[in-house]
């Protein structure tokens, strides 16, 4: 289980995140969808403590930690306990696909090597990319660079896996094929949460669908309860925005 | 003008050929020591570590800012007044620890520009699975950047090649500083230093060679 209780994170003067409140069970998935510049990926990033938060406390699992009071300690613990998928893949281009799966229980797990390796095969058999095991990033099609990106993030065996546009930055025809895998995923009930604009994902795959905006969660609901009847008009509005501009979303489910 | 002693040339290359094992020591030592220092500072200036990056600053400009004949001098003749312990600093030691600090310093630019150069999400990603600074930079950053850097590092393997030859003016008997004895013997200095000119220009053409080859290699590094 994951609770935020009154997280902010201020930049200077500018408010990004205003006292935000979430749980999320375990096993559940959750979307969060809103205009750019909300925040959405601030939020992501201060779980996993890429931003330090400015108040507010995080719990993962059965670790809590205050963001005022974080030690170097706890911030390697939280980031432990939480995986994250970037926009861009982030892959290490120094590492073969097998390697950047395998890195993080080698290096942070400290696992023997084989064990490593083997654990790292299976997951590779998982996302479908065995034959490109020993392939570096640079030779790999953005969609397969973002599934061992994934991989990657599973490897961790992380409480959540947090999901940053995961598929913004992919061209049309690989994007299918990686949220086909984080479908694979949720069907075995890893919890996620996930920023993304693929309302037709969010439709089909969240338990629970939050807009985020100016740094707030305006409302939260079911996918059916958000898509055909959102209460606050300033969802109503980017869903109109967005499905208007975004033609492959269906209006009904 | 008489015409050049061909037979004294012949002669002086043997002669002076056993120098050059002292002047390629005098690079290499200086190399792995200037390497280690230049990587020590990168980092620290990367990761701007309180105090001792200030340090870093200063040091490298002053090694940047002064010519490397000074600094030679003020090692070999300038540490013993200073310290009493080292009244018998050796010329070796003097021109080793001079290219070190002076190699260093320009090598930590280079290398510090290589570590910048790396995709600041690999970093993200790196901290993002729980890795600490260290295990970031030595598995994920440092890798990538040496291979950037490493044409450049080649660049002043080379010019530290060279500059050993004032290594005696210490007092140093390496390549530069036997051509001198000779030529002052014989009185024929153009041929003893012409010669002395092509040892040097044949072992950098060698390393040249060398730096285009692995520049090739390197590019085609981790695109498999
Ligand atoms: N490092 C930073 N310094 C200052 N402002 C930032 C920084 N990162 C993000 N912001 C600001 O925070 C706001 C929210 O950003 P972000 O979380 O990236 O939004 P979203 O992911 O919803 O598009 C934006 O206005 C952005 O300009
Ligand atoms: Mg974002």
């Amino acid at each position: 289980m994951i609770k935020l209780t009154s997280l902010s994170k201020h930049f200077g003067d500018t408010v990004v995140l205003d006292e935000i409140d979430l749980t999320i069970e375990q096993g559940e998935i959750v979307v969060i969808i809103g205009p750019s510049g909300t925040g959405k990926s601030t939020l992501l990033r201060c779980i996993n403590f890429l931003e330090d938060p400015t108040s507010g406390t995080i719990s993962v699992g059965n670790l809590s930690v205050d963001a005022k009071r974080a030690s170097r300690k706890d911030i390697l613990a939280m980031r432990r306990q939480t995986a994250f998928v970037f926009q861009n893949y982030a892959l290490f281009a120094n590492k073969t696909a097998i390697e950047n799966i395998a890195e993080r229980l080698l290096v942070v797990d400290k696992w023997p090597k084989e064990k490593a390796l083997k654990k790292a095969r299976e997951i590779l058999a998982k996302i479908g990319l065995d034959e490109k095991a020993d392939a570096y990033p640079a030779s790999m099609s953005g969609g397969q660079q973002q599934r061992v990106a994934i991989g990657r993030a599973m490897a961790a065996g992380a409480e959540v896996i947090l999901f940053d546009e995961p598929t913004s930055s992919l061209d049309p025809e690989w994007v299918e094929e990686v949220l086909g895998l984080m479908k694979q995923l949720a069907a075995e009930r890893q919890t996620m949460l996930v920023v993304t604009h693929e309302m037709s994902f969010a439709r089909d795959v969240a338990d629970r669908v939050i807009f985020v905006e100016g740094g707030r969660i305006v409302e939260q609901g079911p996918p059916s309860e958000i898509f055909q009847n959102p209460k606050d008009p300033r969802t109503k509005d980017f869903l109109k925005k967005i499905l208007a501009t975004n033609p492959a979303i269906p209006n009904h489910s | 003008m008489d015409v050049l002693n061909v037979e004294y040339m012949l002669g002086l290359v043997p002669v002076l050929l056993r120098y050059l094992p002292l002047t390629l020591q005098l690079a290499g030592i200086g190399m792995v020591f200037a390497l280690i220092l230049a990587c020590l500072f990168a980092v620290v200036r990367v990761l701007r570590i309180p105090v001792l990056n200030q340090l870093t600053i200063v040091f490298i400009s002053f090694f940047r800012g002064t010519p490397l004949l000074v600094q030679l001098f003020l090692f070999y003749y300038g540490l013993p007044q200073l310290f009493s312990a080292l009244t018998v600093i050796d010329g070796i030691t003097a021109t080793i620890m001079g290219l070190t600090m002076h190699f260093a310093a320009y090598m930590a630019e280079s290398i510090r520009a290589a570590i910048v150069g790396v995709d600041r999400s690999q970093t993200e990603a790196a901290l993002s699975i729980g890795m600490t600074n260290g295990q970031l930079m030595r598995r994920i950053v440092l890798p990538q950047a040496t291979r950037v850097a490493l044409p450049t590092l080649m660049n002043y393997f080379i010019d530290m090649i060279k500059a050993t030859s004032l290594a005696f003016t210490l007092g140093v008997t390496e390549l530069m500083g036997a051509t001198q004895k000779e030529a002052a013997g014989s009185f024929l200095y153009f041929e003893a230093f012409i010669v002395a000119a092509i040892m040097y220009w044949i072992v950098v053409e060698i390393l040249s060679k060398l730096q285009n080859y692995l520049e090739i290699r390197l590019n085609k590094a981790y695109s498999r």
